[in-house]
C-alpha cells in the first residue's frame, strides 16, 4: 500500500505555498505581485415595450413550471469558418443534452423558438443602446451588422445570439485614471434556466429576446475593488438614461480574470456587483495554484502527450468493505470506475479555492460534460467515509498504481462512462498547461465551479437574416438630445458631496443632480439635499406619483424656509404635504402641516412641565424613555424652530 | 467588377479605389467618428453603396459610413480561401446503398462565414464531416444535378431528375434521397410521383427549414431521417421526409401527391392534406401509419414517363376576377388551366364567356379547391353545374399544385383532351382518393381549453 499524505494538512500546506491570503488581509501589493488583471462584461436589459427581434412583450416573466407548451431541441456543433469545431461546441455536443423549452403563449412567438426569421430590429432599443454608447464616449459604427454568436448550451433556441456592435473604444474615468471600454453591443437576452439534471436541461423563454446592452471593458482593472467600482460606475451610467430595466436579473455581469502566466477565465452570471471582489480575488489565487501544480507535474512527468491514465470497472467483489453508500449507488444501476492518475499524488488535495481542492476541478467537469449527478466521484486523497485505506490499497493494486500516483473512483450510468473518462484525461492533461480557458459559474460564497470551455473567436459569424442598419449623423444627433448631460462630472460632484451610493441610481436616472446643486448653492447641506432628493422624494414619488413642477417648487419651498429663518430639516416634514396636496403655495403647506413659528426659549421652557407629566404617569422611569416621549410631544412645536438634534441634546444634557 | 473590390459598387467602390484599399486587407480607417481597424469584407450586392464592411478582431462585423471617412490605409493583406473539410465517407458491404441527388436549396448549402453568403456543401465527404451519423445508416453516393433554389425548379429539372432516378433504379440502388429547397418541394414531389411510377425502392425528398450553419438546424436530423427511410423503409414511393413536430423528435413521410408546405418558416411545415402521412421516421427506423402503400421490391424495374407541357397555368380565383385573365392565357397559347376555385369549386359569372372561349379553343380546364381540404363538388350549386356545362372538369380532391403538375405531365403526353381527361382522373398514386378519412382534416384551433391541454402534454 502506498502511503497517502494527510489531505487536510496537504490542503493547508499548499494554500500557504500558493500565498493565499483572505481578501481582508490582501494589500494592493498582493495583486500587483500576482499580476492581477480584470475586465468586465456588463449586461443590462433595456427598458422597451417589446423584444429586440420580434413583437412579443418584454419584461413579462412566468413562474417556473407555468407554461403552455414544451419544445424539444438538440444543439449540433457547426463547423467554423476555419473548418474547425469550436471547443465549447464540442464540449456541449459531448454532453448530449436534451433541451426542453417551456413556452408561454403570451411571451413567446415562433421567432423565439426559431421557427420564424427575425423581424426588423426594435428601433426604441437601438436608440436606447446608442444613448449609453454615447455616454461611454465610444465611436459609433456607421452601420449596424447583426452577428451570430454561437451558444450551444441551449440558452438560445437558435443556437446563437443575435448581437451587433453599436460603438467601440470608449472610456470611463476611474480612481484618477481612465479605463478603456472595448465595445458596446446590443443583443437579445437568453432563456432562463429552470433546471439541469442529468441529460435534461429545461429553460423558460420569457426572458429570451429582451433587448440588452453588453458593455465590455479592457482588462485594465488591477484590483478586485477597482473591478467592483467600475461595475458601479457602468451601472449608474446606464441607469442615468432612465431607459434601462432595474430589478432582479435586469443587470448581470461576467467578469474576466487573469494573472501573470495564467489565462483569461470568465466568471459568468455574477448577480451582484458586491460579489465581484471576493470572486476575482479567489480566482486569482486559483490560477496561482494551478500554475504551481503545472510546475510540479512537469517536474514529475515531462510531457502531457505521453501521460496516460489506466482504468478498470470496479466490481463489488473486489472490495472488502461494501458500505450502504456503495450499495445505494449500485442500486441506481450505476457502475463504478476506478482510474489511476500517474504522478498526481498530492495534487488532488492541492488547494484551489477556499474549501476546494484540485479534485473539484475534475468533479466539476464530470458533472457538466459527462452529465454525472453530484456526488459522482471520490479519490485517494479525500476523506471518504465508505472507502477506507484497505479499499484504496486494493484499488491501487488492481490498477498497478505506483507511489506518487493518485486514484479516482467515479460512478454513473454506463453510457456516460466513456465521456467521463475522456473528460478526466483531458482535464489532467490540461494541468500540464496551467490554467485552462474556462467559463466558470459564480457561487454566493465567492468561489466558482466549471461551467464550460471558454469559447474561441470561431463562434462569430454574420447573420444572413438581417440587413445592415445605417446609423446616420441625424440619428446620432437625435439620440444625443435624449441623454442626460455630462454624466461623469455629476457623479464626481455627488461623491464630493458625500451623497450615499445607494441614492445615486435614482438621482442619476432622474437627472436630479442639478436640483441638488441648486439647493446646496442656496445653503442646504449636501447631506440633507441628497437625502431629500435621493431618498424622501423617491419614496413619496413611488407612493403618490410625481407632482408637476416638483423641482421648481422644492426651490421655492426652500427659499420660504430661508426667508423665515426656519431650520432646514423642516423641508423633510413638509415634503409629504406637497405630494398629497400638489399645487399649494409654500405658506399654505406650512399652515396645512400645522407648523408654527415659535421662539426657542418658549419651546424649551415647556420641558419641565412634560417631565413632570411623564413622572406622574408612572409608566416608566427610564430616562431614555422619558426623553423619547418628551421629544415626541415637543417635535411638532419645535419643527422648523429648533434643530431636532439640538432639542435632543438639550433633553439628554439636562438633569432629571 | 474586379475581385479586389468584391460586392462594392458606386460611391463605396470609388472610396476604396481612391485610397487603394482592397477587400480582405487589414485596414485602418480614419473617420469623423474616430479610427476603426479591421479586415475589409466583401459587401452583399443588395446592400447600399454608402458603407464599407469591416470585421473587427473580436469577430464582429460593422459598417463604416463612407461620408465619415477622412483617410484609409491598407496595413496588411490576406486573402481568404474557404473550403469545407472533407472526410472520406466510409463504405461497408452490409449497408444498403443510397444515392443522394442534389438540386440545391437550404439543405445543401452552408454559410460562408466570411462573406455571409450561402454556398453549396454537398459532396459525401462534406456531408460526412457535418453529419457523421449518415455512415451508420448507409453507403452514400451523391450527385449534384443542379444548384438552384426551390423557386427555380421547373419541368426541365423534373425530367432530368426522373431520368436520373430511373438510371439508379436500373443500377440496383437500395434507396434514393433528393435534397431540395422546401418552397416547391411539393410541386417536384408531385411531378416525380407521376414521372417515376411504381418504383421498387423509396424515393425520399428532403429539405431543411433552418440552414445547417446554425446549431438548431433541422438539416442534419432531416438527412438522417431521409437516409434511414431510403435505406430501410418498406415504402417504395415518392415521398417527402420532413419534421413532424417542431421539436427534434421524429420526421413524417408524406406521400408525394398529397403533401403541401403549409407554413412559411416552421420546421414542421409539410403536412399531408386530406389523408394521414405514410409513416413516422426516427433514427431507430420507419413506422408506417398507413397500410396501403407500395411495397419495396427487389426488381430493378423503372417506369419512367418524362413528359411535360410547359404551357399550363394555375389560376387562383378571387372575387372580381376579370375574364381577361383567362383570355390572356388562351391568347398566349396555353393548353391547360387549373383553377383553384372558391368553396366547392366556383368562379364568378363574368368569367364564364372566357371559359367558354377557352374550351372552344381546345384548352383543358380543371377545377380544384383553394380550401385545399375537401373535394370539388360541382353539382351542389348552379354555378358548379354551369361551369361543368361549359367544359370545366372537376379534379376531385387533387391539390391545386398537384393538379397543375399532373396536367402539364398529361398534356406532355397527348393533345387528345379525352385522353388527357382519362389520365387526369385516373389516380397514379393517391393524388385522388376515393374517400377522405375524418382524421385527414385536422387544423387545431389554439386557445380552446382541450387543445391547449393537449398541446401542453404533447411536444409541439
Amino acid at each position: 500500500m502506498t502511503k497517502q499524505p494527510d489531505p487536510d494538512r496537504r490542503f493547508v500546506e499548499t494554500r500557504k505555498q500558493t500565498g493565499y491570503v483572505s481578501r481582508s488581509k490582501a494589500q494592493p501589493e498582493t495583486y500587483r505581485a500576482l499580476g492581477f488583471r480584470c475586465g468586465l462584461e456588463i449586461h443590462q436589459q433595456l427598458l422597451t415595450e417589446k423584444k429586440l427581434f420580434c413583437r412579443c412583450p418584454a419584461g413579462q416573466y412566468q413562474q417556473d413550471g407555468e407554461y403552455d407548451a414544451e419544445i424539444i431541441r438538440h444543439m449540433r456543433p457547426t463547423l467554423s469558418e476555419m473548418g474547425e469545431y469550436d471547443g465549447t461546441a464540442l464540449m456541449e455536443f459531448k454532453t448530449r443534452k436534451r433541451i426542453v423549452y417551456h413556452i408561454k403563449n403570451e411571451t413567446a412567438c415562433t421567432y423565439d423558438i426559431d421557427d420564424t426569421p427575425p423581424f426588423p430590429i426594435n428601433r426604441q432599443a437601438l436608440e436606447r443602446a446608442m444613448e449609453v454608447a454615447l455616454l461611454l464616449k465610444t465611436k459609433i459604427v456607421g452601420e449596424l451588422h447583426v452577428t451570430r454568436k454561437q451558444y450551444l448550451d441551449g440558452s438560445i433556441p437558435t443556437g446563437f445570439q443575435r448581437t451587433a456592435i453599436v460603438g467601440i473604444d470608449g472610456e470611463i474615468p476611474l480612481a484618477g485614471r481612465t479605463v478603456s471600454i472595448r465595445q458596446i453591443s446590443i443583443e437579445e437576452d437568453s432563456c432562463r434556466e429552470v433546471s439541469d439534471v442529468g441529460h435534461d436541461r429545461i429553460y423558460t423563454t420569457d426572458r429570451l429576446g429582451i433587448p440588452l446592452i453588453e458593455t465590455v471593458t479592457a482588462p485594465e482593472l488591477l484590483s478586485p475593488d477597482q473591478a467592483e467600482e467600475a461595475g458601479h460606475y457602468l451601472r449608474f451610467l446606464a441607469r442615468s438614461t432612465g431607459h434601462v430595466r432595474v430589478g432582479i436579473g435586469a443587470a448581470r455581469q461576467d467578469v474576466n480574470v487573469s494573472i501573470e502566466g495564467g489565462t483569461r477565465v470568465e466568471i459568468k452570471g455574477v448577480a451582484h456587483l458586491r460579489w465581484i471582489p471576493e470572486l476575482t480575488h479567489n480566482e486569482a489565487f486559483r490560477q496561482k495554484a494551478l500554475l504551481l501544480i503545472r510546475d510540479r507535474i512537469r517536474k514529475r512527468h515531462k510531457d502531457s502527450e505521453t501521460w496516460t491514465m489506466t482504468c478498470t470497472d470496479l466490481d463489488s467483489n473486489q472490495l472488502k468493505n461494501r458500505s450502504d453508500t456503495w450499495k445505494s449507488i449500485q442500486s441506481e444501476g450505476f457502475c463504478f470506475t476506478a482510474v489511476n492518475l500517474p504522478s498526481f499524488g498530492g495534487i488532488l488535495s492541492h488547494f484551489m479555492q477556499p474549501g476546494k481542492n484540485f479534485s473539484d476541478e475534475l468533479s466539476g467537469r464530470l458533472k457538466v460534460i459527462a452529465c454525472l449527478q453530484d456526488p459522482c466521484m471520490t479519490h485517494s486523497e479525500a476523506v471518504c467515509s465508505w472507502l477506507n485505506a484497505e479499499d484504496w490499497a486494493s484499488i491501487q493494486k488492481i490498477l498497478h498504481a505506483a507511489s506518487g500516483d493518485a486514484q479516482v473512483v467515479f460512478w454513473g450510468p454506463l453510457e456516460d462512462r466513456k465521456t467521463a473518462l475522456e473528460t478526466l484525461e483531458e482535464r489532467c492533461r490540461l494541468a500540464f498547461e496551467g490554467v485552462p480557458g474556462e467559463t466558470r459559474k459564480s457561487l454566493p460564497n465567492g468561489t466558482t465551479v466549471f461551467e464550460r470551455v471558454l469559447p474561441g473567436p470561431d463562434r462569430m459569424y454574420p447573420d444572413t437574416d438581417t440587413a445592415p442598419i445605417p446609423i446616420t449623423e441625424v440619428l446620432i444627433e437625435k439620440v444625443e438630445k435624449q441623454i442626460p448631460e455630462d454624466f461623469s462630472g455629476r457623479l464626481k460632484q455627488l461623491e464630493v458631496w458625500g451623497v450615499p451610493r445607494h441614492f445615486l441610481p435614482y438621482i442619476l436616472r432622474g437627472n436630479l443632480s442639478a436640483l441638488i446643486e441648486q439647493l446646496v448653492n442656496r445653503g442646504m447641506s449636501p447631506g440633507l439635499a441628497g437625502r431629500l432628493v435621493g431618498q424622501d422624494c423617491r419614496h413619496l414619488e413611488r407612493k403618490y406619483g410625481k407632482p408637476d413642477g416638483l423641482h421648481e417648487f422644492l426651490i421655492q419651498l426652500f427659499q420660504f424656509i430661508l426667508d423665515r429663518n426656519l431650520t432646514h430639516e423642516i423641508i423633510l416634514e413638509m415634503l409629504p404635504w406637497i405630494f398629497r396636496h400638489p399645487g399649494k403655495e409654500a405658506a399654505e403647506v406650512y399652515a396645512a402641516g400645522g407648523f408654527h413659528e415659535q421662539h426657542r426659549e418658549e419651546i424649551l421652557a415647556q420641558i419641565p412641565r412634560f417631565r413632570l407629566a411623564f413622572e406622574e404617569s408612572g409608566i416608566n422611569h427610564e430616562p431614555a424613555a422619558r426623553n423619547r416621549w418628551i421629544m415626541g410631544q415637543l417635535r411638532p412645536l419645535a419643527m422648523g424652530n429648533i434643530p431636532m438634534r439640538e432639542l435632543r441634546q438639550t433633553l439628554e444634557g439636562s438633569r432629571t | 467588377m474586379s475581385d479586389a473590390f468584391k460586392g462594392y459598387r458606386g460611391k463605396a467602390l470609388s472610396v476604396l479605389k481612391e485610397f487603394g484599399v482592397r477587400v480582405w486587407s487589414d485596414a485602418s480607417i480614419q473617420t469623423t467618428r474616430g479610427e476603426f481597424k479591421g479586415i475589409i469584407l466583401p459587401r452583399s450586392e443588395n446592400d447600399d453603396d454608402q458603407h464599407l464592411v469591416l470585421k473587427l478582431n473580436t469577430g464582429y462585423n460593422i459598417g463604416i459610413d463612407i461620408k465619415t471617412i477622412t483617410g484609409m490605409k491598407e496595413v496588411n493583406y490576406r486573402e481568404a480561401h474557404y473550403k469545407i473539410p472533407e472526410k472520406e465517407f466510409p463504405f461497408s458491404e452490409e449497408k444498403p446503398n443510397v444515392k443522394l441527388f442534389g438540386t440545391g436549396g437550404t439543405i445543401e448549402s452552408r454559410l460562408d462565414y466570411r462573406t455571409g453568403a450561402v454556398i453549396p456543401a454537398f459532396s459525401p465527404g462534406e456531408l460526412y464531416g457535418a453529419v457523421p451519423e449518415l455512415a451508420d445508416i448507409c453507403n452514400l453516393k451523391t450527385e449534384k444535378l443542379f444548384a438552384v433554389f426551390s423557386e427555380n425548379m421547373g419541368p426541365q429539372q423534373y425530367i432530368t431528375l426522373a431520368k436520373a432516378i430511373g438510371e439508379e433504379i436500373k443500377n440496383g440502388i437500395h434507396g434514393i434521397v433528393i435534397g431540395h429547397g422546401t418552397d416547391t418541394m411539393h410541386h417536384t414531389a408531385g411531378a416525380l410521383a407521376f414521372m417515376v411510377q411504381n418504383p421498387p425502392v423509396p424515393v425520399v425528398m428532403v429539405g431543411s427549414q433552418r440552414s445547417s450553419d446554425r446549431p438548431s438546424s433541422d438539416a442534419a436530423l432531416n438527412l438522417i431521417h431521409a437516409a434511414t427511410a431510403a435505406a430501410t423503409s418498406d415504402i417504395a414511393e415518392v415521398m417527402v421526409c420532413m419534421f413532424g413536430p417542431t421539436s427534434d423528435e421524429y420526421g413524417l413521410l408524406h406521400r408525394g401527391t398529397r403533401v403541401r408546405k403549409m407554413h412559411s418558416s416552421y420546421r414542421s411545415t409539410f403536412r399531408t392534406i386530406g389523408d394521414i402521412p405514410l409513416a413516422t421516421v426516427t433514427c431507430e427506423g420507419v413506422k408506417p401509419l398507413k397500410e396501403d402503400y407500395n411495397k419495396r421490391r427487389h426488381d430493378r424495374k423503372a417506369n419512367v414517363f418524362p413528359f411535360f407541357e410547359e404551357r399550363v397555368s394555375l389560376v387562383y380565383y378571387y372575387p372580381n376576377m376579370h375574364p381577361d385573365i383567362i383570355d390572356a392565357l388562351v391568347d398566349n397559347g396555353y393548353k391547360g388551366i387549373v383553377i383553384a376555385g372558391t368553396g366547392l369549386g366556383h368562379v364568378n359569372k363574368p368569367v364564364y364567356p372566357a371559359i367558354e372561349r377557352a374550351v372552344r379553343k381546345g384548352v383543358a380546364i380543371y377545377m380544384t379547391v383553394q380550401t385545399l381540404w375537401g373535394y370539388v363538388h360541382m353539382f351542389v350549386y348552379d354555378t358548379g353545374r354551369d361551369l361543368m356545362d361549359k367544359g370545366v372538369i372537376p379534379a376531385e380532391n387533387m391539390l391545386p399544385e398537384v393538379a397543375y403538375v399532373k396536367l402539364g405531365w398529361a398534356l406532355g403526353q397527348t393533345d387528345d383532351l379525352d385522353c388527357v381527361k382519362e389520365i387526369m382522373l385516373t389516380p397514379v398514386n393517391g393524388e385522388i382518393t376515393e374517400r377522405e378519412p375524418y382524421n385527414g382534416y385536422l387544423v387545431y384551433q389554439g386557445g380552446i381549453p382541450e387543445i391547449e391541454e393537449f398541446l401542453k402534454r404533447v411536444h409541439k
